[in-house]
């Protein structure tokens, strides 16, 4: 399976290239850039952990590069994920998303149903975990 | 014996009081006060009015300021009871409208401003605003038409709004989906489908990677499907499709039926089966439209407006409310979604008109711009933004054009560009998200994708084969046909206070 969250899921993983352009575009709206990484790509999980603080002082997309890559490197088999955030009155939230790095094997989620009064069902999603982080 | 008769005098109507008894021109009322200038708190609405032949303009307008505020046909002395100079709506000002009366083969229509007291309305209720603006007058023999074009609705009374139950910026980040607009379809045949073979055609289309799909208008609770079974078996399709892909996922159940109380107990059941949207029809009324956006307010719920009936008073230009008129109250009235036109698909929309719609949904102060259409700046006060919804006849060739005209904050249903792929629901859905995310990719790299956008498609398609196969069946569809609601100012003309 593929998560397909995020604003580019569908398309081949991007190169460093394409991030680079894509951070470019978010720092020409002059929205801040910061990179989240995480093992549990479950829909409601929020907060993805944050590799440092947003850079709301960048300024080129190499430097935004260079954190993507290093984020990549101590945390190679997680999800991490690019975001732009506006500040904007009437927004104040973030405007692009992407995933730039994924684990080799996506374990994806189980769906369990719970039956309940009458022919309702209460679903619940969770998180598929590797073998041995089931153990621990 | 009344003492005047008995005295024996009798007035010439010339020099007759304003209270006398007996019928006065309303423009001799205190209708028309073309030194008027309206206060901020003023409620404006701006009218296209074609009188009948013989009424002078200023006398028409003034007879709609009357009679959408306090006036009846003749004079009442009772008015004298009241503080009336302040609550008569006053006709301040009244323009020709271009190309129309003599030279051109329409009849000659005016641009009327009327202002209205803030007291004259109710807080917070689109009913009692609308039953003075549009209550009494659109029948009104002096006149041959008359159209509602555009309102200025004051801050004060803006505030009295409760707006958008959760707004574009809080539907983003409950969805977790940034940067692109949403993709929906709606589930066709609209008509037939049992609740089992429905929720086939949500789970197919949301796990191939549409965001949304959607009940039709006109799907209640019919005999080959009752609602709650329709509820059931969509949720079903929600949540597997939410577990293939790790997407939050929705499917917009509609909750419209014949009484609030119906009304409630679906939308009740729509959110104990854990659904992220309901839907209501404009049909219901604005009342009801309110009652349900403080429902989801009140339960974390995106309610999504579809504009059934609107084309019987939007699409006429002579007569009837302008769907930018709609747009304003609703979001006033606190829809999150609203059906407001694809320019490039199967139903009515010049792009102008439709860019100042958009405007007016989603903007926090939405500047005037009589190219689209917008007559009046008109300041939203932090109420939240309406995310449109462009539906109807469009497809995957057309991303490009739909992206520029409309935007990033819009949901973008394609129905039949879904469903009547020729591989199937799942390859339909594919080829949408990928020619989507492709061109957003392109802009955001710099592509002129208003010029690049078949060739940004065709690159795509060469790895994606739902995408070429969608582009062999429709890439050259379009609809070209003459809009009937239109501006009526050159793109170069700016803002008239």
């Amino acid at each position: 399976m593929r998560v397909t969250q995020g604003t580019f899921s569908f398309l081949p993983d991007l190169t460093d290239a394409q991030i680079a352009a894509q951070a470019d575009y978010a720092l020409r709206q002059g929205w801040a850039l910061s990179i989240e990484f995480t093992d549990d790509p479950h829909p409601r999980n929020t907060y993805w952990e944050m590799w440092a603080l947003p850079m709301f002082d960048a300024r080129d997309a190499a430097a935004v590069l260079r954190e993507v890559q290093a984020c990549r490197k101590a945390h190679p088999s997680n999800y991490v994920r690019v975001n732009a955030f506006d500040a904007t009155r009437g927004f104040e939230t973030v405007r692009l998303s992407f995933i730039v790095n994924r684990p080799a094997k996506e374990l994806g989620f189980t769906l369990t149903r719970t039956e309940d009064a009458g022919r309702n069902v209460r679903y619940t999603i969770h998180s598929r975990r590797a073998a041995s982080e089931t153990a621990e | 014996m009344h003492e005047l008769a008995m005295k024996g005098e009798v007035r010439t109507p010339a020099k007759r009081g304003r209270y006398d008894a007996g019928v006065l021109k309303y423009r001799e009322m205190g209708y028309w006060q073309p030194d008027y200038v309206p206060k901020d708190t003023d409620v404006i609405a701006l009218f296209r009015i074609t009188p009948q032949p013989g009424v002078e303009p200023e006398e028409a307008a003034a007879a709609v300021a009357g009679e959408s505020s306090t006036a009846t046909w003749t004079v009442v002395w009772t008015d004298r009871l009241t503080a009336c100079d302040l609550y008569r709506a006053k006709a301040y000002r009244v323009d020709p409208v271009p190309n129309t009366g003599a030279g051109t083969n329409t009849s000659p229509q005016f641009f009327a401003y009327i202002a209205y007291e803030l007291d004259l309305f109710e807080e917070g209720s689109i009913a009692n605003l609308t039953a003075s603006i549009i209550g009494n007058v659109f029948g009104f023999k002096p006149l041959q038409a008359l159209r509602l074009e555009d309102m200025r609705i004051p801050v004060a009374y803006v505030k009295t709004f409760q707006g958008p139950a959760t707004g574009i910026v809080v539907e983003r980040e409950r969805l977790d989906k940034f940067g692109r607009p949403l993709l929906g379809a709606t589930t066709k045949p609209k008509l037939g489908l049992s609740g089992r073979n429905y929720g086939r055609v949500v789970y197919e289309a949301l796990k191939g990677g549409l965001d949304f799909v959607k009940d039709d208008e006109n799907i209640n609770s019919q005999p080959f499907m009752h609602w709650r079974d329709r509820y059931l078996f969509c949720m079903e399709a929600v949540n597997r499709a939410s577990a293939a892909t790790g997407e939050v996922k929705g499917h917009y159940l509609n909750v419209t039926a014949a009484t609030m109380e119906d009304m409630y107990e679906r939308a009740e059941f729509a959110k104990e089966l854990g659904s992220a949207i309901i839907m209501i029809d404009l049909v219901i009324g604005y009342t009801a439209i309110q009652s349900m956006a403080k429902w989801a307010r009140r339960n974390d719920m995106i309610l999504h407006l579809h504009r059934a009936g609107h084309g019987t008073y939007t699409r006429q230009k002579n007569h009837g409310v302008s769907f930018r008129v709609i747009a304003k109250w609703m979001r006033l009235a606190g829809v999150d979604h609203i059906h407001a036109g694809t320019v490039v698909g199967k139903l009515e929309g010049d792009p102008a008109v439709i860019a100042g719609i958009y405007d007016t949904l989603r903007e926090p102060l939405t500047a005037a711009n009589l190219s689209h259409g917008l007559f009046f700046e008109q300041d939203w006060a932090g109420l939240r933004k309406v995310m449109p919804v462009a539906s109807g006849g469009i497809h995957a060739g057309q991303m490009h054009q739909l992206l520029t005209y409309l935007g990033e904050d819009v949901v973008l249903q394609f129905g039949g560009g879904t469903i009547g792929h020729p591989e199937g629901i799942q390859a339909g859905a594919q080829a949408n998200r990928v020619a989507l995310e492709a061109m957003v990719q392109a802009r955001n790299e710099g592509a002129d994708i208003w010029n690049e956008g078949p060739e940004i498609l065709d690159r795509a398609a060469r790895w994606c084969t739902p995408l070429r196969a969608a582009l062999e069946t429709w890439r050259d569809i379009t609809f070209n046909y003459t809009s009937t609601d239109t501006v009526d100012f050159v793109p170069t003309a700016t803002a008239v206070g």
